[in-house]
C-alpha cells in the first residue's frame, strides 16, 4: 500500500473529476445491491409476487398506467406479462450483477496471475506448456464456450456462481499473458540478478523483487476485467443462458424485454441505464487507474520521450463480447 | 565583419512542472544564455547532463514550439528571428538553413520507410520543385558523400538494416540534402563505439573544410570537442561557464568548473602511479574463508566459451577465453559493444552458465556447480551493473537494498543486518540516516555507490565491475572509480573492471584485456599494452580515442587520414 | 517471412488439435448422456441402448475421438435404422433433433455471419479509425474530449443495448427501417443492405470504439517516438508527418486486432444475431444449446474456435508483415 502512496497514485486519481464521479456511482450502486431487501421493504414489495392486476390481460399483459405502471406503490413500475415490482427486480438484479462480475474477476486474477508467474519464472519446460495452454484458453471465444458450457450443467446447478466459475475459468488467459510478459522483463533487470548473486533463493526472488512489481500491472487489468465480465454476465442472461426467472439479472430483464419494447419501453430503459451506467463507470474508473499507475501516459507529452512496448497493448485489447 | 550566423541573446527556457505537480516544480533548464556564431566556424557547447546543452540547440530552431516550454530572448539564425517567426518560415529555416543530427540514430530514422526516401522527402520540402526521381538521386548522392558503399542500393534499405555508424551516417546524409549554411549536432556520437566515433567526426569535419557550413556540436565528452570545434562554451545548470577559444579553454581554462571537469577527465595516455598490492588494512568482516595471499590466483578461466539462442539462430558471445584474476589485482577488460565482456564478466560471477570450458575459483570447477551448490560460493563473487537505474528495486529503500544479501544469509539479527547495512552505506560514502530513502531521490552516482555497498554486503573477494560509470558523468566517474579504488586496496579485494571507455580502464586496472568478437585479442600489463600495442585492432582502438590536445587532435586525424 | 507465417500456422493448428480435445471431452464425456438426448424424451431403456451402439457411445473413449477426428478428416457413416447415411468431411456428426450433418447446418448459415461480419467491419474501421486519428490529432482540446466521451460511451454499451435502442427508435417509432429479416445478397442486393443496416450499425458502434481507442494511443505513442521529431526538426509539415509517419506507425496493431476481431464475427455474433433474428452460425449455437443438440454445440464451437485461432495466427503474420522491426522468432 506504501507503494500506491509514494507515487502518488491517490492524489492522481482525485485530481480526476470524471474518476471521482465513477467511484461515487459505484458506491451508491454497492449500497443498494447491499441493501435490497431493505429498500425493497421500504417499498412495501418483493421482486417475485406476481401482481396480475396491474398488468392488461387482453393486450397480451402489457402493465396498466402510463410508463409500465409508475406510482406510488410500484415507483419503477411493475414487469410486464407478470406484474412483478421492477424496482425490487432492478436492486435485486444488481446484486446479482455486481456478485458475479467482481467475483469472476476474482477467480481470473488468482488463476491468471498464477500460471503467468509460474511461465515466466520457471524453467523453459514449464513455460512452453503453460503458454500453450494459455494460448488454447486465450482461443476458446469466451462467450460461445460460455454458451456452450452452460448446456451440459444441471438446470439445478446455482446459476450466479455458475456463471462465476464458467467467466473465470475460462478467460484468465489475459491476465497470465500480462503477467508472463511482465515477469519476463523483469527477470532480466539488474537488480533481480543481483538478488540471485545475494544468494536469494528463486521464491524468495519471486516473492521480493517480481510481485510487488507485478502488482500495478495487474491491478490495472483487473479493473478493465469488471466490466467486461458484467457484460459477459448480461449477454448470457440475455442469450437465456444464465440467470433465470424468478432470479433477475439486468441481462435477464433485458432477454424479455425484446419481445416488449414496442409496448413497454420503459422496461428495456430501465435495465438498460443501470447496467450502461454501471459499466461506464467501471470502465471510466479503470481508466483512471491505468493512467494513475502508468506514467508513461503522462511522459509521453514531453518532447523526446520515446513510447513503450506496443506487446502489452496487443494482449489487453481481446475481443469483447459481440 | 559579416553578420553571424547564428545569434543567440538572453536565452531563458522553463519547463512547466508536470499535470498534478506544483507550479514551483518548473525546471529553469537555460538562463540568460548568449553566443554568437561566424559563418563556416564551428562552436562546441559541453556540459554534464542536466545543463542544459541539448535544451540550446532544440531552441536553435524552435523545436520547443508548441510544447509547453517557455522560451525567452532572442534567437537569430542566418538573419531569421526563429522565436518569432512564422510557421512557413521557420520550416524553410528547419532542415533549409539549418539541420540537425541526433544522438541516437537508429530511432531518429522512420523504421518503415527506405533511408533514401526518408532523405528524398526532406530534400522535396525544401524544394518543392523537384520530382521524386532528382530527388532520389539526391538522396543517393548525399548517401554515396558520406561515405555509404553502394548508394544506389543502400538507398532501399530501411534502418534497422544498417548498422550504428552508417545510420549516423545516413542521417548526416539527410542533413546535407538541402545544403545548410548550418548543421547542429546532438551528441551525435555518443551512443557510437570509439572507431566508429572517430570516423563520424572525421566525416563532420571533411564536410565543413568543403561545403563551409558551421557547426554547433553538443556533447558531453570534452575529447569531442577538442578535435572539432574552434570554440568552446562550458554549460553548467542552465548557464554559460566559459566560452572561448577550443586551445585556450582546454590548455588553460579560467573558470574553477571547467578546470575541475579537465582535471576528472581520465586520460588514455597517462601512466599512473600503482602502488604495489598491499595486505588488506582491515576487513569490514572476515570473510568465511582464509584470505588469499596477494597474487595468488583467484580465478582461471580456460576455454571459455557461451553461446545463445537455439539452432539457426544460435550466436557466439564469447569463444575461448582464458584469463586469470589473481588476488588483490584488477584486471580491466576493453573493448567495443558486442565485443562479448558483459557476458564474460557474468560468466565469472556465475549469472550465467558457460556453454563450454572450465572456470575455477581457488581451484576448485565452479563452472558447471547448480544453483544449490553454487549458493555457499555466491557471498565471494560479486557484481556491480552498469545502470543504476535498473540495479536498484525502485520499490525498496535504499537501506533494504544493502541489506538484502545479509537477509537471504539469514545469519545475524536484524539489528546488526541494520547495523552493517549503514556501515556499508557510510563506507562508500553516503550518510547512513538515508536508509529509509528510495532510489530515485539518488542521483545516478549514489545509486551506484548503493549498488556498490550491496555488492560488498556478502564480504566478496572479486568485484565484477561491469560499465560502473559509463552511465555518469565525468566528474562523478571520477569519484566512483576513486571510491572503488580504495576499497580495493582496503578490503584486498580483486577487480574485474569492464568498460568501453579505454581511458577509464587505464586509470584502474594493473592488466589489460582487450576484447573483440568474444575473443580476447591482446593481454598484459596496463602500460605495455596501452603505450606498445601489438595487435593492429589494439592500435586502431587507441589511435580512435579522442585526445584533449586540439593540436595533437589534428594530426591524428591526419595520420588517418593517411591511413 | 513465408517460414515465419508456416511456423504460426503449424503452432495455430496443434492449438485447434488441442481444443477438438478439449471440447470432446468436455461434451461427450463429462456430464450427462449422450444417448438419451440423442434419443429424445420418450425414448425407455432398450431404445437407448440401440442409440447407444448407433453413436458407437459404447467403446473405449480413445476409439470414440478418433472415430470423431477420422469423421472430421475423411467422413463418416451412420447407420440410421433403416439405412446408412454417409455423412461428407469435414464431419461433425449429425444433429440430434433432425439427423442433418453439422457440417451442412453450418455452411448453410455462413452467408448470413458473414454479410454480418464484413458490412459492419467497414463501418467500424471507417467510424473508428477515424475518430481515433482525429482525438490524436485534437488532444487536449474539446474535440477530443467529446470523442473521448463517446468512445467510452460505445465501450460501456453492451451490443444488445445499442441494438433494443436501434429498433426501438428506427423500426418501432420512426418507422424507417424494416424489422431486420436476412435477405441474401443474391437475391436482392438492395434489401439485402437495407435489412442488415442496423445490425451492422449496432455492431459497428460498439466495436468502433475500440478501434477509436487504439488508433488514438497507437498514433500518439508513435508521434512521441524520435524519429517524428527529426522530420519536425527538417521542416515537414504536421500533417505530412502525422498522415505519413505517425499514421504508419500506427497501422500494425490496428491490422492485426481487425483481423482477430473478424475471425471471432466468423465464428457468429451470437448477440446480434439472436437480437435481429439473423439466422447465423452464432443464433444456430445459441439454439442448439437450449436444446442440448451436443453434435451441433460441438460442431459449431470447433468452428468458431478453428476461425478464431487461425485468425490469430493470420493477425500475427499480418503485424509482422506490417512492422518489419518485430524479430522473427
Amino acid at each position: 500500500m506504501s507503494d500506491l502512496q509514494e507515487t502518488g497514485v491517490w492524489r492522481r486519481l482525485r485530481a480526476r473529476p470524471s474518476a471521482v464521479v465513477a467511484a461515487a456511482v459505484l458506491a451508491v450502486l454497492a449500497l443498494f445491491a447491499l441493501g435490497a431487501p431493505l429498500l425493497s421493504a421500504l417499498e412495501g414489495q418483493d421482486p417475485t409476487t406476481y401482481h396480475d392486476s396491474l398488468i392488461d390481460s387482453a393486450r397480451g399483459g402489457v402493465p396498466l398506467g402510463p410508463y409500465g405502471g409508475i406510482g406510488a406503490d410500484h415507483w419503477l413500475g411493475v414487469e410486464p406479462g407478470t406484474g412483478r415490482d421492477l424496482f425490487a427486480r432492478l436492486l435485486y438484479g444488481a446484486r446479482i450483477s455486481l456478485l458475479v462480475a467482481l467475483g469472476a474477476t476474482v477467480v481470473q486474477v488468482l488463476i491468471g496471475v498464477t500460471i503467468g508467474l509460474a511461465a515466466g519464472f520457471g524453467s523453459r519446460f514449464v513455460d512452453t506448456v503453460l503458454s500453450r495452454f494459455t494460448d488454447v484458453m486465450v482461443a476458446l471465444p469466451m462467450l460461445v464456450f460460455g454458451v456452450a458450457l452452460t448446456a451440459v450443467v444441471p438446470a439445478d446447478f446455482p446459476r450466479p456462481l455458475l456463471l462465476i466459475i464458467v467467466i473465470g475459468l475460462l478467460s484468465w488467459g489475459g491476465t497470465s499473458r500480462i503477467v508472463r510478459a511482465q515477469t519476463l522483463s523483469l527477470k532480466k533487470l539488474d537488480y533481480v540478478a543481483a538478488a540471485r548473486l545475494g544468494g536469494s533463493r528463486p521464491w524468495r526472488v519471486a516473492r521480493r523483487e517480481l510481485l510487488p512489481a507485478l502488482a500495478a500491472p495487474v491491478i490495472t487489468y483487473a479493473a478493465i476485467l469488471v466490466p467486461m465480465n458484467m457484460v459477459v454476465e448480461a449477454s448470457l442472461s440475455f442469450l437465456g443462458i444464465g440467470v433465470r426467472p424468478p432470479a433477475s439479472s439486468w441481462g435477464q430483464m433485458l432477454s424479455t424485454a425484446t419481445t416488449w419494447f414496442r409496448a413497454d419501453p420503459t422496461y428495456v430503459l430501465l435495465p438498460a441505464a443501470c447496467l450502461f451506467v454501471t459499466v461506464l463507470a467501471f470502465t471510466v474508473l479503470g481508466d483512471a487507474l491505468r493512467t494513475a499507475l502508468d506514467p508513461r501516459e503522462r511522459s509521453r507529452l514531453r518532447v523526446g520521450t520515446r513510447g513503450g512496448s506496443r506487446g502489452a497493448e496487443r494482449a489487453t485489447t481481446k475481443g469483447a463480447a459481440v | 565583419m559579416t553578420a553571424p550566423l547564428v545569434e543567440v541573446t538572453d536565452l531563458a527556457i522553463t519547463f512547466p512542472a508536470g499535470e498534478g505537480a506544483r507550479p514551483e516544480d518548473a525546471v529553469r533548464a537555460v538562463d540568460k544564455l548568449s553566443f554568437t556564431l561566424a559563418p563556416g566556424r564551428a562552436l562546441g557547447i559541453v556540459g554534464e547532463s542536466g545543463s542544459g546543452k541539448s535544451t540550446v540547440a532544440a531552441a536553435l530552431l524552435d523545436l520547443h514550439r508548441g510544447t509547453g516550454a517557455r522560451v525567452g530572448g532572442t534567437v537569430r539564425v542566418d538573419g531569421l528571428d526563429v522565436l518569432a517567426a512564422p510557421e512557413a518560415e521557420l520550416r524553410r529555416l528547419r532542415g533549409g538553413t539549418a539541420a540537425m543530427i541526433f544522438q541516437d540514430p537508429l530511432s531518429s530514422l522512420d523504421p518503415y520507410y527506405a533511408i533514401g526516401d526518408q532523405i528524398a522527402e526532406v530534400h522535396r520540402v525544401h524544394r518543392p520543385d523537384a520530382s521524386w526521381r532528382t530527388a532520389r538521386a539526391r538522396a543517393v548522392e548525399a548517401l554515396d558523400r558520406v561515405g555509404i558503399a553502394d548508394a544506389a542500393r543502400r538507398a532501399r534499405s530501411r534502418p534497422h538494416e544498417f548498422s550504428g555508424g552508417m545510420r549516423q551516417r545516413a542521417l548526416i546524409a539527410m542533413a546535407l540534402a538541402c545544403e545548410p549554411r548550418l548543421m547542429i549536432a546532438d551528441e551525435p556520437t555518443t551512443a557510437l563505439d570509439v572507431t566508429v566515433q572517430a570516423q563520424i567526426l572525421d566525416l563532420l569535419h571533411e564536410l565543413r573544410a568543403e561545403t563551409a557550413m558551421g557547426l554547433v556540436l553538443v556533447t558531453h565528452d570534452l575529447g569531442v570537442v577538442a578535435g572539432s570545434v574552434d570554440e568552446v562554451l562550458v554549460m553548467r545548470a542552465g548557464r554559460a561557464v566559459e566560452h572561448g577559444p577550443v586551445g585556450e579553454v582546454l590548455s588553460a581554462p579560467a573558470a574553477p568548473y571547467t578546470k575541475e571537469l579537465l582535471a576528472a577527465v581520465p586520460r588514455v595516455d597517462a601512466v599512473r602511479e600503482r602502488p604495489a598490492i598491499p595486505a588488506p588494512r582491515k576487513a569490514v568482516r572476515p570473510a568465511p574463508s582464509a584470505a588469499p595471499a596477494p597474487g595468488e590466483p583467484l580465478v582461471e578461466a580456460t576455454g571459455l566459451r557461451r553461446e545463445f539462442g537455439r539452432r539457426a539462430a544460435r550466436t557466439t558471445a564469447v569463444e575461448e577465453v582464458s584469463l586469470t584474476v589473481r588476488a588483490g589485482e584488477t584486471l580491466g577488460l576493453v573493448g567495443e559493444s558486442g565485443s562479448g565482456k558483459t557476458t564474460l564478466g557474468r560468466m565469472l560471477v556465475r549469472l550465467l552458465d558457460p556453454t563450454a570450458g572450465t572456470l575455477r575459483y581457488r581451484g576448485r570447477e565452479i563452472g558447471s556447480l547448480g544453483e544449490r551448490q553454487l549458493r555457499p560460493l555466491r557471498s565471494e563473487l560479486q557484481m556491480v551493473f552498469q545502470d543504476p537505474a535498473s540495479s536498484l528495486n525502485p520499490r525498496r529503500t535504499i537501506g533494504e537494498s544493502v541489506a538484502d544479501p545479509l537477509r537471504a544469509a539469514g545469519e545475524l539479527d536484524d539489528a546488526a543486518i541494520v547495523r552493517r547495512a549503514r556501515e556499508l552505506l557510510e563506507r562508500v560514502g553516503l550518510d547512513p540516516a538515508w536508509y529509509h530513502r528510495y532510489p530515485h531521490e539518488f542521483s545516478g552516482g549514489q545509486r551506484q555507490r548503493v549498488g556498490i555497498a550491496r555488492a560488498l554486503a556478502p564480504s566478496p573477494r572479486l568485484l565484477v565491475c561491469d560499465e560502473p560509470v559509463s552511465a555518469l558523468d565525468v566528474t562523478t566517474q571520477a569519484q566512483v572509480m576513486e571510491l572503488l579504488g580504495e576499497l580495493r586496496r582496503e578490503l584486498g579485494l580483486s577487480l574485474v573492471f569492464i568498460a568501453h571507455d579505454l581511458a577509464v580502464v587505464r586509470a584502474v586496472s594493473d592488466r589489460v584485456a582487450v576484447m573483440r568478437a568474444g575473443r580476447i585479442v591482446e593481454e598484459g600489463p596496463v602500460d605495455t599494452v596501452y603505450d606498445h600495442p601489438q595487435h593492429p585492432y589494439t592500435q586502431g582502438l587507441l589511435a580512435a580515442v579522442p585526445v584533449l590536445d586540439p593540436q595533437v587532435a589534428a594530426d591524428r586525424r591526419a595520420l588517418r587520414a593517411v591511413a | 517471412m513465408t517460414g515465419y507465417a508456416l511456423r504460426r500456422l503449424g503452432g495455430a493448428l496443434i492449438v485447434l488439435f488441442l481444443l477438438s480435445v478439449l471440447v470432446y471431452l468436455l461434451f461427450y464425456v463429462a456430464p450427462g448422456d449422450p444417448a438419451r438426448l440423442a434419443c429424445g424424451p420418450r425414448c425407455n431403456a432398450e431404445q437407448i441402448r440401440q442409440v447407444q451402439d448407433q453413436l458407437g457411445l459404447n467403446e473405449p473413449l480413445l476409439t470414440q475421438y478418433l472415430h470423431f477426428l477420422q469423421g472430421v478428416v475423411s467422413g463418416r457413416d451412420y447407420s440410421t435404422g433403416t439405412g446408412v447415411l454417409h455423412c461428407h468431411a469435414p464431419c461433425f456428426g449429425l444433429s440430434y433433433q433432425n439427423d442433418q450433418p453439422v457440417t451442412e447446418l453450418l455452411s448453410a448459415r455462413l452467408p448470413v455471419t458473414a454479410s454480418l461480419a464484413l458490412g459492419a467491419m467497414v463501418l467500424w474501421l471507417l467510424l473508428g479509425v477515424g475518430t481515433g486519428l482525429l482525438s490524436a490529432l485534437r488532444r487536449g482540446g474539446t474535440t477530443e474530449r467529446v470523442l473521448t466521451v463517446l468512445t467510452l460511451t460505445g465501450t460501456a454499451t453492451p451490443v444488445f443495448i445499442t441494438g433494443l435502442l436501434l429498433l426501438m427508435i428506427f423500426c418501432a417509432y420512426l418507422q424507417w427501417l424494416p424489422f431486420p429479416t436476412y435477405v441474401p445478397l443474391t437475391e436482392d442486393p438492395e434489401q439485402w443492405a437495407w435489412n442488415l443496416l442496423l445490425p451492422w450499425t449496432a455492431l459497428a458502434l460498439l466495436e468502433s470504439a475500440k478501434y477509436a481507442r487504439l488508433t488514438r494511443s497507437a498514433t500518439l505513442e508513435t508521434l512521441a517516438e524520435d524519429h517524428i521529431r527529426t522530420f519536425r526538426a527538417y521542416g515537414v509539415r504536421e500533417r505530412t508527418v502525422i498522415g505519413r509517419h505517425a499514421l504508419r506507425g500506427a497501422l500494425p496493431p490496428v491490422i492485426a486486432l481487425n483481423a482477430v476481431d473478424l475471425g471471432a464475427m466468423f465464428g457468429g455474433a451470437m448477440l446480434t444475431e439472436t437480437l435481429f433474428g439473423l439466422p447465423g452460425i452464432g443464433q444456430l449455437l445459441v439454439h442448439s444449446v437450449r436444446s442440448v443438440d451436443l453434435p451441433v454445440v460441438v460442431g459449431a464451437v470447433l468452428a468458431i474456435g478453428a476461425a478464431v485461432v487461425l485468425a490469430g495466427a493470420v493477425a500475427d503474420v499480418l503485424y509482422a508483415l506490417a512492422d518489419r522491426r518485430v524479430t522473427l522468432t
